[in-house]
């Protein structure tokens, strides 16, 4: 598809995940869209950084953990996940608590780079201010 | 072209209001709707957060949304502008995106 | 202009599907066109017929479904979120095995590709939720 007719597509995640079905439901649609090959980005802000935490585990709650699935991805061509600085800061965690996503550079040798994209809260209202369409969740 | 915002939680449910005016660009709108409009009325603690932003974003309050929540318009804080459904429609068009704050 | 409207709640409970009409009603009469609304998570109980409000209650299913007979609206319900929550049309209730539909009329269930085209045919996406 030629560069006119791309739409960059913002997915902004507020929520942590489990609590409520937007993170799990937010990723469905994200995967879906790939197929569309629209220029797409994901903002993690407030709770919703905690979706990207390393070591989720869900066996004694009895749910899915979805979590794998952010590691993919970079297979599906969804490369850019923005993370707000502040929101982690706020919440007293670190890059270092999220799960390392990286994707494959085709251009590059195949080697793989990072996903996650820390941002402070001014570039990403610019971010959001760069958009064509924007889905909340 | 910038950016309508749009916040329905109340600021004193959830961190979504201020969230979405740490978010909101100088040039853009920020529409409340629903129990956002709870953040429309003067006097609350909330007020000046709200009033420091109109100094670079227009702010709306969706009336009938106000109406419902028994606040009239001189209940608004100054500055804040009131719109119906018909109005919002008008401001979705006068910008080139839609952020819902939920 | 040309809109998509996005609800992502139930009616009801939130305020959202409610709100989201009356934009659509708002937008319609102003000349513009509605090129889709889509139905995500809990908004896909928007869709079906066997809600019953008390009688002095609006009821949204019902005013949904005569916007879209009125206007030829599109409505799209999720078919995942849907499954999740029951809501059903007679192929799918086929399909699953289960003893009957309750989609309401002028709704119809597919895939999220429905919410994607909305974003990119729409010149605004405007979404109503929690």
């Amino acid at each position: 598809m030629s560069d006119e007719n791309r739409k960059k597509f913002l997915y902004i995640n507020r929520k942590a995940p489990y609590g409520t079905i937007y993170a799990l439901e937010s990723l469905e649609v994200v995967l879906i869209g790939a197929a569309f090959e629209q220029d797409v980005s994901l903002a993690f802000i407030d709770d919703g950084v905690y979706q990207l935490m390393a070591n989720q585990d869900t066996a004694a709650v009895g749910m899915k953990n979805f979590s794998k699935t952010y590691r993919a991805l970079g297979d599906y061509e969804v490369r850019k996940l923005y993370v707000e600085k502040e929101s982690l800061a706020e919440r007293g965690l670190t890059a270092e608590n999220l799960m390392p996503i990286v994707y494959e550079d085709e251009d590059d040798d195949y080697a793989e780079k990072p996903s996650l994209i820390f941002v402070d809260r001014a570039e990403m209202a610019a971010l959001i201010r760069s958009q064509d369409v924007i889905l909340s969740f | 072209m910038g950016t309508l915002h749009t916040i329905n939680k109340s600021p004193f449910e959830r961190n979504s209001f201020a969230t979405c005016l740490a978010h909101a660009s100088a040039g853009d709108v920020i529409l409340m709707i629903e129990d956002g409009v709870v953040g429309a009325r003067k006097g609350s603690s909330f007020a000046p957060a709200l009033a420091a932003k109109l100094a670079s974003c227009a702010i709306y309050a969706l009336g009938p949304d106000l109406a419902a929540r028994g606040m009239k318009p001189e209940d608004v804080l100054e500055g804040v502008k009131l719109v119906d459904y018909a109005g919002f429609v008008d401001l979705t068009t006068e910008k080139a995106r839609v952020c819902a704050w939920l | 202009m040309r809109f998509g409207i996005v609800v992502n709640e139930g009616p009801y409970t939130h305020q959202a599907s409610d709100s989201a009409y009356r934009f659509a009603v708002a937008a319609l009469e102003k000349g513009h066109e509605i090129f889709r609304v889509f139905f995500y998570h809990d908004g896909v109980n928007n869709g079906t017929r066997y809600t019953v409000p008390p009688q002095d209650d609006r009821n949204l299913q019902k005013l949904w479904s005569e916007l879209a007979e009125k206007h030829g609206l599109d409505l799209v319900v999720c078919i995942a979120a849907a499954q999740r929550r029951g809501i059903l049309d007679a192929n799918e209730a086929k399909r699953q095995g289960k003893d009957g539909d309750n989609i309401a009329p002028g709704f119809r269930i597919s895939g999220l590709g429905q919410l994607i085209e909305a974003g990119i045919q729409a010149d605004r996406l405007v979404t109503f939720g929690d």
